[in-house]
């Protein structure tokens, strides 16, 4: 399946991806007023340090922990491959956010404390979010075929 | 801290209703501009270091962000610009010279802008280029005076020439200069394009001989990185004697440029300033020059043309014509708008001539001498879109360089700062955080979209004249009027005033 | 194949979607003494504070047993196993056949030998769900609730009552909270976070005697209360295993197939011991995780496609009031400690592996450490530095393993 996949020799570490992420899970058109009404973390995180920066977002394993481990049954693969969070059924116990290897599950924050992980924005039906909006490129949503 | 006399040229407008906070400004502002304070939890600003040069502004994901000139003026007086008085505050403070960068910024005359174009009407039809042939390639290089063929089979050794699939080039811009990924850019586009790149005088890195058929290797005055292999790698030598940024004046990257690779591709010590002497210190004559020609020559085995590039200076039609007998293969003139990593101010936006005027007068003389054959003439200094290089064709240049117009693919903004080496589009910088600025992925697709778009305009504005190939177009400045210039400039370029 | 899953909770369901990868036909029969359909176990608590209600408890959709060709029998009880005729026998009579056996039994609550607490009829367990539904209809905004015993099902049923009784009072025979889980330090951060919300604690002061509403500890301390809640430990269901020959220690032996000593007889979950990957001993990890894992290993070896499953450790992702705590592996080793105002931070490293921690509030991205004591990374080649500012990738420094790493490889050089 296509996943979202980084490119760390050109990534800048602006962040954008995460702001983009934040927006684009908001369900909202603005992005100013989504930021305003409170973004949640964003589902892809950027690490950097010194020259080395990549960004990161679930891997949607083949072989996913996270599902696995969680208590509620709310993570679940979707016929697409993508794995998802069910969160009305998620209880923030943060199961996932201990095992998933990548530490690509995220807290919710607020009234939404869930878990939060890529869906490669699936839901949107468009490239995703951080992808589409990277500025150089450090990024790339591409079958690869190793799992 | 003394007084402050220089006060910043620009300011930073921030719609605070739009800023989310994102920092990416910030991040991304190599002169430090932009910060976050946690307090207040607000984005400020420290004008001090901003250049314009338009980073922020480009990736600011609410466009809350605009850079405009400091309102900030001293008393308006038409002789003491604000420019000049500042300027002399600078050097009371350092006491040294002046350093800009890319082409001379001040209103002297564009004639480019000062000509037009003929169309055809009624009697000698255009051609629409969508559904017609349009030839548009250029081969560069000597011509032979007259072919001999015996039994149907050409006689004739002809001599090497280039062949260009665009008439237009990516003129010298040296690693070291601009960066690695830029270079890389370049290559690539020039590979794809069907034509030719110019490494400028700081060697060929290691990685991209391979693309070596589209490249011209530069030799230059400090003669860095230039060994056998380094000759052999182009397709064409080009001898550097002048720069129409900075005529008669040698060139200088800082040491602090001169990171490892550098240094490996230059041949200097890490950290060492990499000095250009202004002059070739063997070339003191046309017959000198003949004789780097020829020794070039030699060490390629006649396989490569040479070029020899000079800036356009007051004699340059003599110059030209003592280039043409020197055996060079190809003259580049560099007009006194090109661009520079790093000049002088003074030098830069006071010497040399319009590329515009040296142009014509060195295709005439050249005619005139009945040698304009043997070479071919390319034009550099400023082609800023098609129709400039339609108007260099048609005023007499077998192609054109552009190097400007290049980093403008490349994401330059032209802010003038390449003399600082924190670039903050990757271009003029060797800072690798900055260099990664610039995926020559997208960097090489951009390039090869803007010549590719030029080349459809230029075949556009051919058609419109009723020319289907670029030859029937070069020298042809029947097709060229003037318009506000007086009597003396439409002498020496050759064309007669609008309405006539 | 015909399959029999005894259980229906985690280690069960993981058994049965292990089966269903494998094999798409062969019959399953799955046997429960609870009459709810799969529900998560660790939700009670949830539920008991109305964080949940009856429909988000469970832990597939409604459709889970007909999808994957299931034959449930729920509210029945197996009574007796025979290994060699390999059949079970149900508390109605039945005799069922089968090829091939999960036994996933869990455990039961831990009633300690207090005196007087057998006859007392406001002492109550909390294992299951039905646990929780008695216990729910025992108190109100005026029950005074004594706890006996502060390890992870006291606090969670603590948590699962404040705010909906007068008050609560937790004993704990050891010197703090969470014994097997958390450090003193730890649970001492944790503790003044609890007792914020009307929770007070008596340590080292075991009960010994209720009378009627009156519990006297040890020390003559004694306590009035309208609910005692007993959470002090859960024993292993091995009855069914040992009666019919199969090795059991504390809990049911099982290999890295789950294979018990019995032919055909897999176990998994609570009622197991399975090698604990961090110390390399047999412990049992009744943990909802590793009972995914191991049954779903089991389900998959049990269909003919063997699997092995040698990734158990102990690991705790837990919140009590809001406040979340991550704790993975031993604590045993060189200890980096970074403890502030409301944060938490024990990373244990023992022979270049990172062995253990302990988070309190920040957790985020836990899970990188977790990977790196269950892979058994060698720290030798990577930058410590990072590892110990936070969980990320960033910590390997040789750029070939990274790039491998954060395009999806595992967490191994």
């Amino acid at each position: 399946m296509k996943k979202v996949f980084a490119i760390e020799e050109f990534c800048l570490a602006c962040h954008l991806c995460e702001y983009n992420c934040a927006f684009s899970h908001s369900g909202m058109k603005d992005m100013v007023k989504a930021y305003k009404s409170g973004f949640q973390p964003a589902r892809i995180q950027v690490e950097e340090s010194g020259e080395i920066n990549f960004a990161l977002n679930c891997r949607h394993c083949s072989d996913p922990v996270c599902m696995k481990a969680c208590i509620t049954g709310s993570i679940s693969r979707g016929e697409d491959g993508v794995i998802r969070v069910d969160t009305n059924k998620c209880v923030g116990c943060w199961t996932c956010v201990m095992t998933c290897p990548y530490g690509a599950v995220v807290r919710g924050r607020g009234d939404r404390k869930v878990a939060l992980k890529c869906d490669l924005c699936t839901e949107s039906g468009n490239t995703p979010a951080c992808v589409e909006g990277c500025p150089n490129r450090a990024l790339v949503f591409e079958e690869r075929g190793d799992d | 801290m003394g007084i402050n006399y220089i006060q910043p040229g620009f300011i930073v407008l921030r719609d605070q209703n739009r800023c989310i906070r994102c920092r990416v400004c910030e991040r991304q502002c190599s002169n430090e501009v932009h910060r976050y304070d946690e307090d207040d939890n607000i984005m400020l600003a420290d004008e001090s270091g901003c250049v314009d040069c338009q980073r922020c502004v480009s990736l600011c994901p609410t466009h809350a962000l605009a850079i405009t000139e400091n309102p900030n003026h001293l008393r308006q007086n038409a002789n003491w610009s604000n420019q000049l008085i500042y300027e002399n505050y600078r050097q009371a403070e350092s006491g040294g010279m002046l350093l800009s960068a890319m082409g001379n910024p001040l209103p002297f005359p564009v004639y480019w802008d000062k000509i037009l174009l003929n169309a055809s009407q009624v009697t000698n039809p255009s051609i629409d280029p969508l559904r017609e042939p349009m030839e548009t390639r250029v081969s560069l290089g000597s011509k032979p005076k007259r072919l001999e063929i015996e039994n149907g089979i050409l006689k004739t050794k002809l001599p090497v020439n280039l062949q260009l699939n665009v008439p237009i080039m990516f003129s010298a811009m040296s690693y070291g200069s601009i960066s690695k990924n830029a270079h890389e850019s370049l290559a690539r586009a020039a590979t794809e394009l069907g034509t030719y790149y110019n490494t400028g005088e700081g060697g060929l890195h290691e990685d991209f001989y391979k693309y070596g058929s589209n490249t011209i290797v530069q030799v230059a005055s400090g003669r860095f990185g230039v060994h056998s292999g380094y000759l052999m790698a182009g397709s064409a030598i080009e001898i550097k004697m002048g720069q129409g940024a900075k005529p008669g004046i040698g060139g200088h990257l800082p040491s602090g440029k001169v990171k490892e690779d550098v240094s490996r591709t230059r041949m200097i010590p890490m950290g060492s300033d990499a000095i250009s002497p202004a002059p070739h210190h063997d070339i003191y004559s046309i017959e000198d020059l003949r004789q780097l020609v020829y020794s070039l020559k030699e060490a390629t085995r006649y396989t490569k043309p040479v070029f020899v590039k000079i800036a356009a200076v007051h004699n340059v039609a003599a110059i030209a014509s003592g280039i043409a007998r020197s055996g060079a293969d190809v003259i580049v003139i560099d007009g006194f708008r090109g661009g520079t990593g790093a000049a002088p101010t003074r030098i830069r936006d006071n010497v040399g001539i319009p590329i515009e005027l040296a142009l014509a007068a060195v295709d005439q003389r050249l005619r005139d001498e009945g040698i304009r054959n043997d070479v071919s003439v390319v034009v550099a200094g400023s082609i800023r879109c098609a129709s400039d290089a339609v108007k260099a064709i048609a005023l007499g240049a077998d192609a054109c360089y552009i190097g400007t117009a290049a980093l403008l693919a490349l994401g330059c903004h032209l802010c003038r700062d390449c003399h600082s080496g924190k670039c903050n589009w990757g271009i003029a910088t060797q800072r690798p955080e900055l260099v990664k600025r610039l995926n020559p992925e997208i960097g090489y697709k951009r390039l090869v979209n803007l010549v590719s778009a030029w080349d459809h305009e230029i075949k556009e504005m051919m058609g419109g004249m009723g020319i289907n190939a670029i030859d029937s177009l070069r020298g042809n400045r029947l097709m060229l009027r003037g318009v506000g210039i007086n009597e003396k400039e439409l002498q020496i370029l050759g064309i007669k005033h609008a309405g006539e | 194949m015909n399959y029999v899953v005894i259980g229906n909770s985690a280690a069960a369901v993981g058994c049965v979607e292990g089966i269903r990868k494998v094999d798409a036909t062969g019959a399953i029969t799955l046997i429960s003494d609870e009459s709810h359909r799969a529900y998560s176990r660790p939700l009670i608590s949830y539920w008991l504070s109305g964080k949940v209600d009856d429909e988000r408890m469970y832990y597939r959709n409604e459709d889970f047993y007909e999808k994957n060709h299931v034959k449930t029998l729920l509210g029945v009880r197996v009574t007796a196993l025979d290994a060699a005729a390999k059949t079970v026998t149900l508390s109605d009579g039945t005799v069922l056949p089968y090829d091939s056996l999960m036994v996933a039994t869990g455990s039961r609550p831990f009633v300690p030998p207090i005196a007087g607490v057998q006859d007392c009829p406001q002492a109550v367990t909390f294992l299951d769900w039905d646990s929780a539904r008695r216990l729910k209809g025992m108190v109100n905004k005026k029950s005074r609730v004594v706890v006996l015993g502060a390890g992870l099902i006291g606090l969670k049923v603590t948590e699962g009552l404040a705010g909906h009784v007068a008050g609560i009072t937790v004993v704990e025979m050891a010197a703090h909270l969470m014994p097997s889980v958390l450090d003193d330090d730890s649970a001492a951060m944790l503790q003044r976070h609890i007792e914020k919300n009307g929770v007070s604690f008596i340590y080292e002061d075991p009960a010994a005697k209720v009378s009627g509403n009156l519990l006297t500890l040890g020390s003559g301390r004694e306590l009035a209360f309208d609910v005692l809640v007993l959470a002090a430990g859960v024993r292993p269901n091995v009855e069914l295993v040992r009666d019919a020959g199969g090795t059991v220690n504390r809990g049911i032996i099982v290999n890295s197939f789950m294979q018990t000593s019995l032919p055909d007889v897999y176990a998994a979950g609570d009622c197991v011991e399975a090698m604990d990957v961090v110390s390399g001993a047999r412990k049992i990890m009744a943990l909802l995780p590793n009972a995914y894992m191991q049954g779903e290993a089991a389900g998959k070896t049990m269909a003919g496609a063997p699997e092995g499953f040698e990734k158990s450790m102990p690991m705790n992702a837990i919140g009590f009031f809001g406040m979340p705590l991550c704790t993975a592996g031993d604590y045993d080793g060189e200890a980096y400690v970074k403890i502030e105002e409301d944060s938490f931070k024990k990373l244990f490293f023992k022979d270049d592996r990172l062995v253990g921690y302990i988070l309190i509030s920040d957790v985020d991205r836990a899970g990188i450490y977790t990977a790196l004591i269950r892979e058994k990374v060698d720290l030798k080649g990577v930058d410590l530095e990072l590892l110990r500012q936070r969980p990320q990738l960033m910590l390997f420094s040789n750029k070939a393993d990274r790039k491998r790493i954060v395009a999806g490889g595992s967490i191994t050089q």
